[in-house]
């Protein structure tokens, strides 16, 4: 961990030396088509949870799990000779976690799943966009790989603007080709799988989003998604009501359709109301509402505080039960209690500084952000959060 | 259905009542705080409710696909 706060400094005094270059030549054409640093920035947040219906142990059990992430995001332009934008983003992100529950896949020996682990998922992204005929097309292609799971992922985008500006059209297509390694818990070794199997999702994003009046816009989005391949996660315990277990079982199809609306209002000179709404539902049977305010309050121009609330309640699938309720005849079962029924309420604030000049007069540190927040779930499932955003320009 | 009905309509009722804003007179919706996005800190948060919760998606967030979800 001090090893990866190292590189970060030293990531982080490497970027604001390349910002202290000076230009040589004055063309002004030339300068243009320089590849441009646009903005970096440095995220943080540590989270920890306790509860006590681990899916590893069959819906009982300790929850308990930490997660230090770190990612670093970087942005770059160039003009290319038709005067169109090019836009190059990459981001490397890590994650530390220990898991409570992943020690209980094999006790007595380190073969758990992720007991403890680290994430690394880098991602690269490009995009052009024509102003003249308002329109961006782009790529993205990324990576996420852990201990038990191997992630490949990429994606097109395309999106127009009005000729006012006023209203946008975002469409994206996004495939993930995953790979789940198969552990079993200790005492059910060797299962009916092994190796690793395959876990595809593929995914449509359309967005239209829409200025109403000088203070007010809304967005449509509408998801669809397409799951395939090993659904279940092999380490997941079910105990049936006969007193013998096996492993969780699930569908190797799962078509997924969420729904959302969001909305930001400026309310007088002072306050923002950032509104979200989202309904989902699945063929598991899983509906959910999610509901998510914010009211940004500029305390100065350039100083803001944002409390925040998210409620949200979803149904279970129809493949959930409790520890020792499922009959070992069922086609389908998972104690896994994050697929159950239950409402959550998550609460928080953020504080937020941006300065031109830069933040505490620190050169090109134009942006910097502290957001906390608590989430309270019915199942008894409480958690609590603090992620900090440092952006450079 | 019903639903799908809804967000049409809804849709539909944004081109109707929207005025035409020109460049100039956007300085409020052009406010940081406006954008119709995530913030960047709320990248972590959407995470762990991806794993926590069923739902995911419509947030300009994953809809599965990336990670192991332990």
């Amino acid at each position: 961990m001090l090893r990866i706060s190292l590189l970060a400094t030293a990531f982080y005094f490497s970027i604001l030396s390349s910002f202290s270059q000076n230009v040589g030549r004055s063309d002004s054409a030339y300068q243009a088509r320089k590849l441009k640093f646009e903005e970096v920035n440095f995220l943080t947040s540590y989270y920890h949870q306790e509860g006590n219906n681990a899916a590893v142990t069959g819906g009982i059990g300790s929850e308990k799990l930490s997660d230090f992430a770190t990612t670093i995001d970087v942005k770059l332009t160039k003009r290319d000779r038709r005067n169109r934008l090019h836009t190059f983003s990459g981001e490397i992100g890590i994650d530390y976690y220990t898991s409570a529950s992943s020690d209980k896949v094999d006790p007595l020996t380190i073969s758990s799943a992720s007991s403890n682990d680290v994430r690394v998922y880098p991602s690269l992204g490009w995009s052009v966009t024509n102003e003249e005929k308002k329109q961006t097309f782009g790529a993205t292609a990324a990576v996420s790989s852990e201990y038990d799971y191997l992630s490949t992922g990429a994606g097109v985008l395309f999106s127009k603007d009005s000729k006012d500006n006023n209203r946008q059209f975002t469409a994206r297509l996004q495939t993930y080709i995953d790979f789940v390694s198969i552990i079993y818990p200790v005492e059910l070794r060797p299962g009916p799988e092994s190796g690793q199997q395959p876990r595809n999702t593929y995914s449509g994003s359309f967005s239209l989003s829409q200025v109403i009046n000088k203070r007010l816009q809304v967005a449509l989005i509408a998801d669809v998604a397409l799951q395939q391949g090993y659904l279940s996660l092999p380490f997941n315990r079910v105990y049936f009501n006969d007193g013998s277990h096996g492993v969780e079982t699930l569908p190797d199809v799962r078509f997924k359709l969420p729904l959302g609306l969001r909305a930001s209002y400026f309310m007088g000179d002072h306050v923002i109301i950032r509104a979200f709404y989202r309904y989902y539902t699945d063929d598991w049977g899983l509906t959910a509402h999610t509901i998510n305010l914010e009211t940004p309050i500029k305390i100065t121009p350039f100083i803001s505080i944002s409390p925040f609330y998210r409620f949200y309640e979803q149904s279970g699938m129809d493949y959930f039960a409790p520890y020792e309720i499922h009959t070992p005849n069922e086609a389908y079962f998972s104690s896994d209690y994050d697929l159950s029924k239950f409402t959550s309420h998550f609460g928080g604030i953020s504080f937020r500084v941006v300065s031109p000049d830069g933040v505490f007069k620190i050169p090109h540190l134009n942006t910097l952000e502290v957001r906390y927040g608590h989430y309270d779930r019915s199942t008894g499932l409480v958690s609590n959060i603090i992620a900090l955003q440092a952006k450079l320009k | 259905m019903k639903k799908g009905f809804l967000l049409s309509f809804i849709a539909s009722m944004m081109m109707i009542a929207c005025s035409s804003v020109k460049d100039y007179q956007k300085v409020y919706l052009n406010d940081s705080e406006m954008e119709l996005a995530m913030r960047k800190t709320e990248k972590f948060e959407s995470n762990f409710q991806l794993y926590r919760e069923g739902a995911s998606g419509a947030n300009g967030g994953k809809t599965g696909g990336g990670c192991g979800c332990n």
